[in-house]
């Protein structure tokens, strides 16, 4: 008798009733928008405080290089000593006291540059000023070697090499940040996805244990029927979620916005930014261009097969380990000695992904590991967009479906006796055992 | 066919312990067998491999004469001893879920399980909360769910346990109705006056082996020492019992009497019979308590288990 349906049916539906289920639905993307709002506002905040800065250049080499701005107003003082600034500018409680000692010698002058604040000042500002001193006084030595200024800046000059495949497809770098970004957001979602799930699968795994209605449910179905019932079920479960979050959260986000004037595209990912920096270089309309035939160069009918694919096959993959877990222990607390071999791939594969497939997509490290298939449904994933040949995809594949059988194999022999052991820990060495009942 | 279930040398190991060693039992049709033995013994074992759930090493199961199949599941009703139901889950879903795991449709389900509900007057817990019940309820829950099917075959690992006498008394009397509607049972328990009272066969498993089975009648004449309690009213006692140990073998024993009278076991050999006894002790004196000691249920458990 075939029972898969009625025991999918009744773990999304148990699933999704749950109360916890139903509030962290709702709750999440509240939550999430609200931490982004907060967060994008005090950011701006932060932004728009005013800085006065003092500045005593006893030297008179660099004063002219400091306009005010709208948070920075620099204030020239004149004729005092270095002690008297500070005492001044302490009492108006300044943000800062840039001083230059007096010299005619440019690199003494250089050496004797100090910054004197209340509070470590923040990094991104001494940066600043760092390079406009450097600017100003390298300027002023090459002018002192007799070097036309006007002529060095007339000679600079400013490349960016158009990239063109041999069949004439016209590229740029923005696509390789289009393609990274379609890569991530299909490995991250699966990593999110299994860490999540995995985990709901476990819980519910452990539940029958602990009420002990295991036995009787077993003597009714095959225990490998429901294990599956319970992963595709969970999963189904996390997919409604999944699209409720997607939607609620677009929702709330255009609220957000609308309502505080919160600009969210402020608040960036490493991503965007390289995106926008890339996007500033040329002008905006003709980048636009580039993105959108970025996106239509993708290789998008592969990417989206090779992303259900993959994703089914590594969410069964981890989601029946996790459902071994959860049947060879009693309660969640004895779930730890386990989830770390479970947790180290998929990390690494996360890990992979981010710093070696951004290098070299194609490299070594990159294509070995989107065979192995503990992290290929991740690096492959990431890998795809910038193109891999299909046998490649196909070899990956089939060993990532030849191991999903065996640790559905493995899972539900575990499974099998795990669910009726009770009131004991388990050792791997239990487990091993188990695997020859 | 006369057996519902026969199990052929039957083996099962996990790992170097061996819990079931060439177990044989056959469990005739409208019985109700007794399968008793020790904590550990392989009971729950058994039981487990009759239920498909433990596939065993050797040995056949026969279920009305035909190798067991998963398709048999429906016609057993398996009650563990390791029982529990999901706790956040109603009362009505979740018996209709089971049910349906069983094979019954929906409809077919809601109609039997409105009988059964009715009949065990817990019709108004359809929409409650296993964790809204206590643990005797749940358990009615359970019994319903286990016979609902009808199955030929019912399997009760200890079924009274958490029944105040009230529903103990109840799920007896229905256990004893099905069994009379045609069911078999397999009872496990270690509650022997339970066995004393419904079981007519019986199995005695103990350390993986099965020691003793049959019919519980025949084990009990097998068992009986062929003793007799006697009590008997006379003015010179010590001349009596005298007289009475020189032609039987006797020792002392106690039990309620209005008299303060001799109270004696006497055990006869294989060859004298009770009416020897009684035509030799009435010429003596007044009888007026004549008993065979009948080993019960418990004796023979004891008795069986410390002998192996």
């Amino acid at each position: 008798m075939n029972h898969l349906p009625l025991i999918i049916k009744r773990e999304y539906i148990t699933k999704v009733r749950n109360k916890s289920f139903i509030i962290m639905t709702i709750l999440s993307p509240i939550i999430m928008i609200a931490l982004i709002a907060v967060v994008a506002y005090l950011s701006q905040l932060n932004n728009n405080k005013e800085r006065t800065i003092s500045i005593l250049d006893e030297s008179g080499f660099v004063n002219s290089i400091f306009e005010n701005t709208d948070h920075t107003s620099y204030n020239l003082l004149d004729n005092m000593s270095l002690e008297e600034a500070k005492t001044l500018v302490e009492d108006k409680d300044e943000y800062g006291l840039l001083h230059i000692a007096g010299n005619t010698d440019l690199d003494e002058v250089a050496k004797s540059i100090k910054f004197y604040s209340k509070d470590t000042p923040s990094l991104t500002f001494m940066s600043n000023i760092e390079v406009r001193l450097e600017k100003k006084i390298t300027d002023l030595k090459l002018q002192q070697g007799g070097v036309d200024i006007e002529k060095i800046e007339a000679s600079k000059t400013s490349i960016d090499i158009a990239q063109e495949s041999y069949e004439g497809e016209k590229t740029s770098k923005i696509d390789n940040i289009v393609k990274l970004a379609f890569g991530g957001i299909a490995g991250y979602l699966l990593f999110m996805f299994i860490i999540i799930y995995g985990n709901m699968i476990m819980r519910s795994v452990i539940e029958e244990k602990t009420s002990r209605i295991i036995e009787i449910i077993i003597s009714s179905v095959k225990p490998i029927q429901l294990m599956l019932g319970k992963i595709i079920g969970t999963s189904l479960a996390g997919i409604t979620q999944f699209i409720i979050w997607i939607i609620l959260g677009g929702i709330l986000m255009v609220i957000v916005s609308a309502i505080f004037g919160i600009n969210m595209a402020e608040m960036q990912s490493p991503q965007q930014e390289i995106l926008q920096q890339a996007m500033a270089t040329q002008e905006i309309q003709t980048q636009m261009q580039y993105l959108m035939s970025a996106i239509y160069n993708l290789p998008l009918a592969n990417m989206i097969i090779a992303f259900i694919l993959f994703f089914i096959g590594g969410y069964l993959l981890y989601s029946s380990l996790y459902a071994a877990i959860g049947a060879a222990v009693d309660n969640e607390t004895d779930t730890q000695q386990f989830m770390l071999p479970i947790l180290m791939p998929l990390i690494l594969a996360v890990y992979v992904g981010v710093f070696t497939v951004i290098e070299d997509p194609h490299g070594t490290v990159s294509t070995i590991f989107s065979f192995i298939p503990l992290t290929s449904p991740v690096v492959m994933l990431m890998r795809i967009p910038f193109g891999v040949p299909l046998w490649q995809q196909l070899i990956s594949l089939g060993l990532l479906i030849g191991t999903f059988m065996f640790t559905v194999w493995f899972a539900a022999k575990i499974y099998r006796v795990g669910i009726l052991m009770y009131g004991k820990k388990p050792s791997y060495k239990d487990i091993y055992k188990w695997l020859k009942y | 066919m006369n057996n519902v279930l026969v199990t052929e040398s039957v083996s099962k190991n996990f790992g170097d312990f061996r819990a079931l060693n060439n177990i044989s039992i056959d469990v005739p049709k409208g019985s109700i067998f007794g399968l008793l033995g020790p904590n550990g013994a392989g009971k729950t074992t058994l039981i487990r491999v009759i239920n498909q759930i433990t596939i065993p090493d050797t040995g056949t199961v026969l279920l009305d004469g035909e190798q067991l199949k998963p398709h048999h599941i429906q016609h057993i009703g398996y009650l563990p001893e390791e029982r529990g139901l999901y706790k956040s889950m109603k009362v009505g879903e979740q018996a209709l879920y089971l049910a349906q795991l069983k094979g019954l449709t929906k409809a077919e389900a809601k109609k039997r399980l409105n009988y059964w509900f009715e009949k065990l007057e817990i019709g108004d817990w359809w929409n409650k909360k296993i964790q809204e019940l206590s643990k005797g309820m749940a358990q009615k829950i359970q019994f319903v769910v286990t016979v609902l099917h009808q199955p030929k075959l019912l399997i009760f690992d200890e079924p009274f346990s958490g029944f105040d006498p009230i529903n103990a008394n109840l799920i007896k009397d229905e256990i004893l109705q099905l069994r009379d509607e045609g069911a078999t049972v397999i009872f496990s328990t270690h509650r022997m006056e339970s066995v004393e009272e419904l079981c007519d066969h019986i199995a005695l498993i103990h350390e993986s082996n099965k020691i003793l089975d049959g019919k519980l009648q025949d084990i009990k004449r097998n068992f009986k020492t062929n003793t007799f309690e006697v009590g008997l009213v006379t003015n010179n006692e010590a001349q009596l019992t005298q007289i009475i140990n020189e032609k039987f073998e006797t020792s002392g024993t106690d039990f309620k009497s209005l008299n303060n009278d001799l109270k004696l076991n006497i055990k006869l050999t294989s060859d004298e019979t009770s009416n020897d006894l009684l035509s030799f002790l009435t010429n003596k004196a007044e009888v007026n308590h004549f008993i065979e000691l009948v080993p019960t249920a418990n004796d023979i458990f004891i008795q069986t288990v410390k002998n192996s």
